[in-house]
């Protein structure tokens, strides 16, 4: 008796395809300490840049001495911006149009920025050298306060910038002016707020925070002068776009760079970004004839590479008296620090901030941004949240539960009666989105129902009765948001870094064997891509996952992509596999027609191979159809299997996603307890469900940092604080609560396998909901808005001011 | 400055080396040894991904020196798998239930764990919580690496019964 033919499902299941929580590839190297970093590079006759920085936030440089420096044993060289400025490298421009000084040339604009660079052959001589080069400054009044930016006597900042009334995104009204970015009806939303039954006005704060991945950036840079070629080791989330940037600003022919991203230690938006310590290390490797290798500490992270957030965002939401709003008008003030180092696409200086009408279905709506500048560190990014996207979404989440509050409404009431409808898909908004798909009011239920939303309104409504009878001293807060993010950057037409079309891509060879190799533009750093992008291959064409290997990173060999960030690698790359995978499959099954000795059309795909129509004894494994691709001379064919797409997605894509947070206040020393924390996310197709777990257990307690206690802040003459893990929170496995995660499926009905994108939502909706819980806490004494991070000191004050201690 | 004579022994292998008397014990690892595995997150001692196994202790091998561990015996995460090669079953576990993405804390993470599990073969989650508090993680949010930890507890008592 024959061995039973394995089904067709048992056959996927053992592809490990789509939906498959597959174990990942790359835990291998990494449980056992063989990860590649780039501090772990080590190169023969390899040499090591330090810094030299401003103690200052703002100041004249008189003289740099580097005497001292240059005459300590092992000191190579000292670079200063009179060393770059004849190869014009001494500023560079930044992704948002703006440039950024490499080393200081007049001034320095914020505290600990980049004066001089040192280059020794051992790392503490570096440092020794840092100590001994001697600069001399005139302290200038510093400009911290954002809303002073754009005063009459505000210092004059970048003097660089004098006399040019006009930037990259449109005039310039003041020295510290960056833009103003307008968007929506302005005049019909006035009318409309006018003519509102109720007004709910507030100005929300999202607070300036860093996106600090455990790895600090860093670079190792070798010139080969040999060949002429520049190779750059480094921590880039978008190393394409690096490679054709350094092209460009040295002169060096882009067939002559190789930028290579080996192990990420964690992204979250910081490694976008060109620093000033990549181009320093390239230009020292240049003139030394050395590798050289340049990785910062976590103190010249946090304060000096681009922060995230800043945005102070006044609102205006107008309603019926039963709920229904009918206008919101948004003006936010984004402070940029010293340079507007924002990394957005170009049209978009404040990003994708205007989706800022979230989930609701609001008819007319007016959005003002404008841009300053102050001495603080030059940037922001995207702190795992896509483009300006948690500002966008905590700002309308918090304007629902303040107008909920003025309506003397339930917050998840007013929600669902403002839910853009699962029928009105795709959707645009009123300014100007195109929402791809969405079932909100599904979501809704099935996380009030899971949490029993009800009981836990009822409980509230108990505990806050008997707190006003003295019997407890803790107060429960209930906190809902219902984020709908925009990712998946994005159509080539309004998508673009520096002129770079935010396409994606991926090439993939099918060996003689049946296995495969597959090459992407992106680059995980910790997202799995080595192991999901297998999965969406291997449902495409047949192939175990554990049969195809997935290379990102290295421009000599990967397809251009525009890298990983802002949840762009599904949407945009994993669209690009699955096309390429098809355009595999198209010959494959002309292959297996030859083979067959039929027409294409009379076979059919089935799992793994294809099936004569009717006749299903008669069949080609794709393992079969490889070798014949090598071995069979086909009429019409060439010889080979191997395919490339380059995807421009028609438009973003848009996941959504419904959080409930229940904390317990203690009014008394202002702790909040998170007592529990439910996450449902819709991200279209659930490719790997092991792994969106544990982006959103990842991104929720991102959120919780930075509700809870994160901030970057700077004194009044300029001196950053929060900068050292002393004082910037991130929170241990004892401050981090347990994550309930669930979910529905809204496949985005552009994409090829219909998937959204995950890995930011949870920062995007986490932040909303803690947020939302402890101003919900105190809502029925009277507080409309307290502003994060909700830190035991700021909860306590918040008690304070409403008379519950002493 | 002159240099030091250190004599230790790292993952069962003796070593010997001259170092200055301010060389970093994780900079010794790394750069003299050629151990990467242990990682440098931040320079106030938070993060612990440089975390090692000194004489019996979880360490910060970046707040010592490594004339301070002159005479020590020290494990990193290279020195965690079994001698045959198999993976210990804190690194299975890891694997199993998704302990890791960047990878950036792992080492130092599982090294920690490792010390915590002979400290405590049996903890509670509150304890596996606390156990590992030294050690910060960016991306996982903890909960996973919690799970890993508590079943390679498990995992490990249920080989010591067999073996009883």
């Amino acid at each position: 008796m024959n061995a039973p033919v394995p089904t067709p499902i048992e056959r996927a299941e053992k592809l490990q395809g789509l939906g498959s929580s597959r174990k990942r590839v790359e835990d291998a190297r990494f449980t056992q300490g063989k990860g590649r970093y780039v501090d772990d590079m080590k190169m023969p006759g390899m040499l090591y840049g330090d810094f030299v920085r401003s103690p200052y936030g703002h100041a004249r440089i008189k003289s740099i001495n580097a005497e001292a420096a240059k005459a300590l044993p092992g000191v190579i060289a000292v670079l200063t911006a009179a060393d770059l400025k004849p190869l014009g490298l001494h500023y560079m421009p930044t992704l948002a149009g703006d440039v950024q000084a490499v080393l200081a040339e007049e001034k320095v604009l914020y505290q600990n920025q980049e004066v001089a660079f040192v280059v020794a052959d051992d790392r503490y001589v570096a440092a020794d050298a840092v100590e001994l080069v001697e600069v001399e400054y005139e302290e200038l009044p510093a400009l911290v306060d954002p809303f002073k930016a754009m005063d009459a006597d505000a210092p004059v900042l970048r003097e660089d910038l004098a006399g040019k009334t006009t930037g990259a995104h449109g005039p310039r009204n003041h020295h510290n002016h960056i833009f103003t970015w307008t968007v929506g009806d302005k005049d019909g939303t006035h009318a409309a707020l006018d003519a509102a039954e109720v007004v709910a006005e507030e100005l929300i704060t999202y607070q300036r925070v860093h996106p600090c991945p455990l790895e600090t950036c860093g670079c190792v840079a070798s010139m080969d002068k040999i060949n002429g070629k520049l190779t750059v080791w480094g921590t880039f989330q978008a190393p394409h776009a690096v490679r054709t940037v350094a092209s460009l600003i040295s002169g060096i022919p882009e067939h002559n760079i190789r930028i290579v991203s080996p192990d990420i230690g964690g992204g979250f938006g910081n490694k976008v970004g060109v620093y000033p310590g990549y181009i320093c290390a390239i230009v020292a490797s240049i003139v030394t004839g050395k590798p050289v290798k340049w990785v910062e500490d976590r103190i010249e992270n946090l304060s000096t590479t681009a922060f995230a957030r800043d945005y102070h965002m006044r609102g205006r939401i107008g309603a019926t008296k039963d709920g229904r709003i009918t206008a919101l008008d948004c003006h936010v003030l984004a402070d940029h620090g010293a340079f507007d180092a924002c990394a957005d696409p170009t049209k978009y200086p404040a990003g994708f901030f205007s989706i800022c009408t979230g989930s609701y279905d609001i008819p007319v709506a007016h959005l003002v941004v404008d841009g300053v500048y102050t001495n603080k560190a030059p940037g922001g990014v995207a702190y795992r949240c896509s483009f300006r996207v948690t500002e966008a979404s905590y700002f309308i989440e918090r304007m629902i539960d303040v107008l909920a509050r003025k309506l003397d409404m339930d917050p998840a009431e007013l929600r669902l009666k403002n839910f853009i409808g699962k029928e009105q898909f795709p959707y645009t908004s009123a300014l100007g989105w195109e929402y791809d798909s969405g079932d909100y009011q599904t979501a809704m239920t099935k996380a009030m129902d899971t949490v029993g939303y009800a009981a836990l309104r009822a409980e509230q409504a108990e505990n806050r009765a008997a707190f006003a009878r003295g019997e407890t001293r803790s107060l429960m807060g209930i906190g809902v948001a219902f984020f709908t993010e925009i990712v998946g950057a994005g159509p080539v037409k309004n998508c673009d870094i520096l002129g770079l079309g935010m396409f994606d891509s991926c090439e993939i060879r099918i060996h003689p064997t049946g296995s495969a190799i597959a090459r992407l533009g992106t680059i995980s750093q910790g997202q799995g891509h080595a192991t999901t992008f297998a999965q969406i291959l291997a449902t495409e064409i047949g192939i175990p996952a554990s049969m195809i290997t997935v290379e990102e990173g290295d421009t000599d060999t990967a397809p251009y992509g525009l890298g990983t960030y802002g949840s762009r690698s599904t949407p945009v790359a994993g669209a690009a596999t699955a096309m390429a995978g098809r355009k595999i499959r198209a010959k494959a099954q002309m292959i297996a027609a030859w083979l067959l000795e039929v027409h294409e059309d009379d076979l059919e795909w089935e799992v793994d191979r294809f099936v004569v129509k009717g006749a299903p004894e008669r069949s080609k494994t794709m393992t079969e159809i490889a070798f014949a691709s090598y071995n069979q001379a086909i009429p019409g064919l060439e010889p080979g299997l191997e395919a490339v797409s380059y995807y421009d997605p028609p438009n973003m894509t848009y996941p959504f996603g419904a959080y409930v947070c229940v904390l317990d206040i203690d009014v008394d020393t202002g702790v909040s307890t998170v007592r529990r924390f439910y996450a449902l996310d819709d991200c279209g197709t659930r490719i790997n469900p092991m792994i969106i777990e544990g982006q959103v257990h990842g991104g929720l307690t991102e959120a919780l940092a930075i509700a809870m206690g994160q901030e970057i802040t700077y004194d009044e003459i300029g001196n950053v604080k929060g900068a050292t893990l002393m004082d910037f929170f991130l929170p241990t496995a004892v401050e981090t609560p347990a994550w309930e995660t669930d979910f529905t499926v809204t496949p985005s009905p552009h994409h090829p396998i219909g998937a959204k994108g995950v890995g930011e939502s949870p920062n995007v909706g986490g932040v909303s909901a803690f947020s939302n819980a402890v101003n919900d806490a105190f809502a029925h004494l009277g507080l409309t808005h307290t502003p994060m991070p909700h830190d035991h000191w700021r909860v306590w004050q918040t008690a304070e001011r409403l008379g519950l201690t002493g | 400055m002159g240099k030091m004579h250190v004599k230790l022994t790292v993952n069962g292998r003796a070593v010997e080396a001259l170092a200055e008397p301010r060389t970093l014990l994780i900079h010794f690892l790394r750069e003299n040894l050629e151990l990467t595995g242990p990682h440098i997150g931040c320079e106030t001692s938070h993060c612990g991904a440089c975390t090692v196994d000194l004489d019996g202790k979880s360490v910060k091998s970046c707040t010592l020196f490594v004339a301070q561990a002159n005479g020590a015996d020290i494990v990193t995460i290279e020195g965690i798998a079994h001698a045959d090669g198999t993976l210990h079953a804190l690194q299975e576990a890891f694997r199993q239930h998704h302990g890791l993405q960047c990878g950036f804390c792992t080492p130092g993470m599982i090294t920690r764990a490792w010390r915590l599990l002979q400290e405590n073969p049996n903890p509670t989650e509150e304890e596996v919580r606390y156990g590992i508090s030294g050690n910060l993680c960016r991306c996982t949010g903890y909960q996973n690496i919690v799970k890993a930890v508590l079943a390679a507890a498990h995992e490990l008592s249920a080989v010591k019964e067999a073996a009883e």
